[in-house]
C-alpha cells in the first residue's frame, strides 16, 4: 500500500493534440464496492487515436476501470470525461458515451437469440436509427473485416469461440465507435484461436482507433500499444511506452508481475 | 529419414445383438431388478382386473342410441353416452345454445376463426406474424363476442349469464391468460427494477395474489367487488370473473418469468447497455425473447392449472364445463347418469391440458434448436 506511483506523471500525448482533445480525461477517479476500495486516485488522459495495454493482477481492478469509461460501474469520486461528455447520473450523458464507446467483453455476450447478422445490426437499427437496408450493409462490410461474412446467417452458439469473439468486435464496430474497450477478449479463447482474434485487433489498431485493452498478450502490447499500464491493488503503479515497460519495468510489484506470465 | 508409421482407422461395427432389440428393451426396462421385475409383474395384473370391465362398460357394452334414457335404463350394464349425445349442445356451449342449437353455427364459427387465424402463426415463413397477432389478440375479441353474444350484429342475444360448458371455460381460461401475460411481465420486470416503489408494488402485488385461493379471489370478486360501486350499478358476472381471474393470474406469470429473468447471465444486459440499448429496448429485444423462452413451461402449467381452475366459477353461479355437465345429469330426465357426465368433463379437459402441455413441449424444442449447435 506504501509504493504508490507517483500521480500526474507526464502523459505521452499523440502530435498535434492538447488537453482539450482527450479522447478519455480520467482525473481523481475513486470507486468502491461498499467498503471495499476497489480504484484508488486513477488518473489517466488517453490522447485520440492512442492504443493503451492495461495488465495486472487478477483483481487489481482492471476490468472495474475500463467499466467505469462507459458506466457499466458507477464511480463515487473524480471525473471522467469522455470525448468531452462528462459521466454523471444524467442518463442523457451516459446514453452519448455509450454510443460513442464500443466494449468487447471476455466472454463475448453475443445475444445467443439472433443471428450474427442480427447481433450486428440491432443497436445500429434501434440506437443510431440507421435505415434496416444500410445497417445490414454496414455490418457486413465489418464481418468482412474480422474476416467471417459467411457466417452471417448463423447463431452465435454455431460459431467458434474465436469467430464468435470476432462477431463481438464487429457487433461494437457497426455502432462506429471512436473508443473501444476490451477486457480480456482472448483470455477464454482455447489457444489456437487467440491470434486469428488478436489479428482483428491489431488491424484495428492500425486504422487509428483509440484503443483501451485489458490483456495478458504481451506480443499485442509489443506490437501495438502506445503505453502499457500496470495495475495492481486498485492502483495505476507504472506506465510506460511498451519497450520500456518490459525491459526495465521500475517498481518491484511490476517486476513480480512480469516475471511471473513470462515464466511460463 | 525416418520411417512414418501410417494409422489406418478402424471401420465402425453394429453393436451386439444383446443392446438391441425388444428383449433388450424389456430386460433393462421392465426386468432390469427383482423389484422391477414385481412391480412390472403387478402392474400386469391390474391391467388384466381393470382394464376389460371397463372396456366392456365404456364401448362393448355401452349405450349410444335413441333419445332419452329408456335405452340406457333397460341395459344397465353399460355407459350411458346416450345422455352425453342429447346433451351435447347444452354441456359445451350452455344454456342458450343448448336450447337453440339453431345458432350453434355462431359460436363454432367464432371458434374456428380463431382456429383459422392461429394456424399462419405456426408458420416460420409467414412474414406478418406480428400484424395477425395484433388482430388475434385486439380485434378478434370482440368479432368473438358480436358472434357469441349476438346483440350487436342483430342476433338472438345468448345473455353471458346464460354462456356455460366448454365454450365458458374457454373464454374465461384465454382471456385470463392472454390479458394475464402481460401485466405478469411487467410484474416480473418490477421485481427487479431500481425504483423501490415500482419493486415494492411488485413485490406487494405478487405476493397478495399467491397467498389467496382462487375460490377466494373469485368470491370477492361477484360479492365484495359490487359494494364499492353505487347500487344499480352491476356489471357483468362473467366480466367479474375475468378480471378476477386476470389479476390472480398475473400473478403466476410474473412467478413464472421471474424465474426466466433470473436466468439470464448478467453479460447480456451488460452488452446490451453498452451498446446503448435504452431499458426498454434491451428488455423487448434482448432480455425478454430469452427470459420467456426459459419461463415457457411455467407459464404453460399455470395456464393449465388456470383451465382447471375455472370451475370454480361455479362459486359465483356461472356453469363451466365441469359445472355443467354436472347440472345436465341432476334434472329428472337424466339423473343417476353422472359418472358419464363426470367422465365426459374429464375427457375434454384432459385432451385440451395435453393438448397445451405437447404444444408447449414442441415450442420449447423449437426455440431451443434456434439457437444451439
Ligand atoms: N460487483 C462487485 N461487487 C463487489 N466486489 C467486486 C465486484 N466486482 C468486482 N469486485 C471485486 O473488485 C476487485 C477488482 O475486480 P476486477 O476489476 O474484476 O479485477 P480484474 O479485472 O483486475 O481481475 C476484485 O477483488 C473483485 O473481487
Ligand atoms: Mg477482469
Amino acid at each position: 500500500m506504501t509504493n504508490t506511483d507517483p500521480q500526474g506523471q507526464p502523459v505521452p500525448q499523440a502530435p498535434g493534440t492538447n488537453d482539450s482533445s482527450y479522447s478519455i480525461d480520467i482525473e481523481g477517479l475513486n470507486k468502491w464496492y461498499g467498503t471495499f476500495h476497489v480504484l484508488k486516485e486513477i488518473n489517466l488522459k488517453v490522447a485520440k487515436g492512442e492504443r493503451i495495454v492495461i495488465c495486472g493482477p487478477s483483481g487489481s481492478g482492471k476490468s472495474t476501470l475500463i467499466r467505469c469509461i462507459n458506466r457499466l460501474e458507477e464511480h463515487q469520486e473524480g471525473s471522467i470525461i469522455v470525448d468531452g461528455v462528462e459521466l454523471t447520473n444524467d442518463v442523457k450523458n451516459v446514453d452519448k458515451v455509450r454510443r460513442e464507446v464500443g466494449m468487447v467483453f471476455q466472454h463475448f455476450n453475443l445475444f445467443p437469440h439472433l443471428t450474427v447478422l442480427e447481433n450486428c445490426t440491432l443497436a445500429p437499427i434501434w440506437v443510431r436509427k440507421t435505415p434496416k437496408k444500410e445497417a445490414i450493409a454496414e455490418a457486413m462490410k465489418y464481418l468482412e473485416r474480422v474476416r467471417i461474412p459467411e457466417q452471417a446467417l448463423k447463431y452465435p452458439g454455431q460459431l467458434s469461440g474465436g469467430q464468435q469473439q470476432r462477431v463481438a468486435i464487429a457487433r461494437s464496430l457497426c455502432m462506429n465507435p471512436r473508443i473501444m474497450l476490451f477486457d480480456e477478449p482472448t483470455s477464454a479463447l482455447d489457444p489456437e484461436m487467440i491470434s486469428e482474434v488478436l489479428d482483428v485487433m491489431i488491424d484495428l489498431a492500425n486504422s487509428g482507433m483509440t484503443m483501451l485493452c485489458v490483456t495478458h498478450e504481451m506480443g499485442f502490447a509489443k506490437q501495438v500499444a502506445d503505453r502499457v499500464i500496470f495495475m495492481d491493488y486498485g492502483e495505476i503503479v507504472e506506465e510506460a511506452p511498451p519497450e520500456e515497460f518490459f525491459n526495465n519495468p521500475k517498481h518491484d510489484r511490476t517486476q513480480l508481475f512480469l516475471s511471473q506470465i513470462l515464466a511460463h | 529419414m525416418t520411417d512414418t508409421l501410417i494409422h489406418t482407422r478402424l471401420p465402425d461395427r453394429a453393436p451386439p445383438a444383446s443392446e438391441t432389440g425388444i428383449i433388450h428393451w424389456a430386460r433393462t426396462n421392465l426386468f432390469s431388478s427383482i423389484t422391477n421385475t414385481i412391480l412390472t409383474l403387478a402392474s400386469l395384473y391390474a391391467l388384466y382386473v381393470l382394464v376389460p370391465p371397463l372396456l366392456n362398460w365404456g364401448l362393448l357394452n355401452a349405450n349410444l342410441a335413441g333419445t332419452d334414457r329408456s335405452v340406457c335404463d333397460a341395459n344397465q350394464g353399460g355407459a350411458c353416452w346416450t345422455f352425453i349425445k342429447v346433451r351435447f349442445n347444452q354441456i359445451m356451449f350452455g344454456l342458450f345454445y343448448g336450447s337453440n342449437p339453431d345458432q350453434i353455427w355462431r359460436p363454432v364459427l367464432a371458434f374456428f376463426s380463431l382456429v383459422a387465424l392461429v394456424i399462419p402463426l405456426f408458420f416460420d415463413r409467414f412474414n406478418y406474424k406480428g400484424m395477425l397477432s395484433a388482430f388475434i389478440l385486439i380485434v378478434f375479441p370482440f368479432i368473438a363476442f358480436a358472434l357469441i353474444h349476438g346483440a350487436w350484429l342483430g342476433l338472438p342475444v345468448a345473455d353471458t349469464s346464460e354462456w356455460g360448458g366448454f365454450l365458458l371455460t374457454f373464454v374465461l381460461a384465454s382471456v385470463g391468460i392472454v390479458a394475464a401475460l402481460p401485466i405478469g411481465i411487467l410484474l416480473a420486470l418490477g421485481l427487479r427494477s431500481e425504483l423501490p416503489i415500482v419493486r415494492g408494488f411488485s413485490v406487494f402485488y405478487i405476493e397478495l395474489w399467491l397467498g389467496t385461493p382462487l375460490i377466494t379471489v373469485l368470491f370477492m370478486a361477484s360479492v365484495l367487488l359490487p359494494l364499492f360501486f353505487p347500487a344499480g350499478v352491476d356489471f357483468d358476472k362473467v366480466l367479474r370473473a375475468m378480471i378476477g381471474i386476470t389479476l390472480f393470474q398475473s400473478a403466476y406469470v410474473a412467478e413464472a418469468v421471474r424465474g426466466g429473468l433470473q436466468a439470464i447471465p448478467k453479460g447480456q444486459f451488460e452488452a446490451a447497455d453498452a451498446l446503448g440499448l435504452s431499458y426498454w429496448k434491451k428488455m423487448l429485444f434482448i432480455v425478454l425473447p430469452q427470459a420467456l423462452k426459459i419461463s415457457i413451461p411455467g407459464i404453460v402449467n399455470t395456464f393449465i392449472a388456470l383451465f382447471k381452475d375455472t370451475s370454480l366459477v361455479s362459486i359465483i353461479g356461472l356453469l363451466d364445463l365441469l359445472n355443467m355437465s354436472q347440472t345436465a345429469s341432476k334434472g329428472l330426465e337424466w339423473k343417476g347418469y353422472d359418472t358419464e357426465a363426470y367422465l365426459f368433463a374429464a375427457f375434454v379437459f384432459g385432451i385440451c391440458c395435453y393438448g397445451i402441455s405437447l404444444y408447449s413441449r414442441s415450442l420449447e424444442e423449437k426455440l431451443d434448436r434456434g439457437h444451439k449447435n
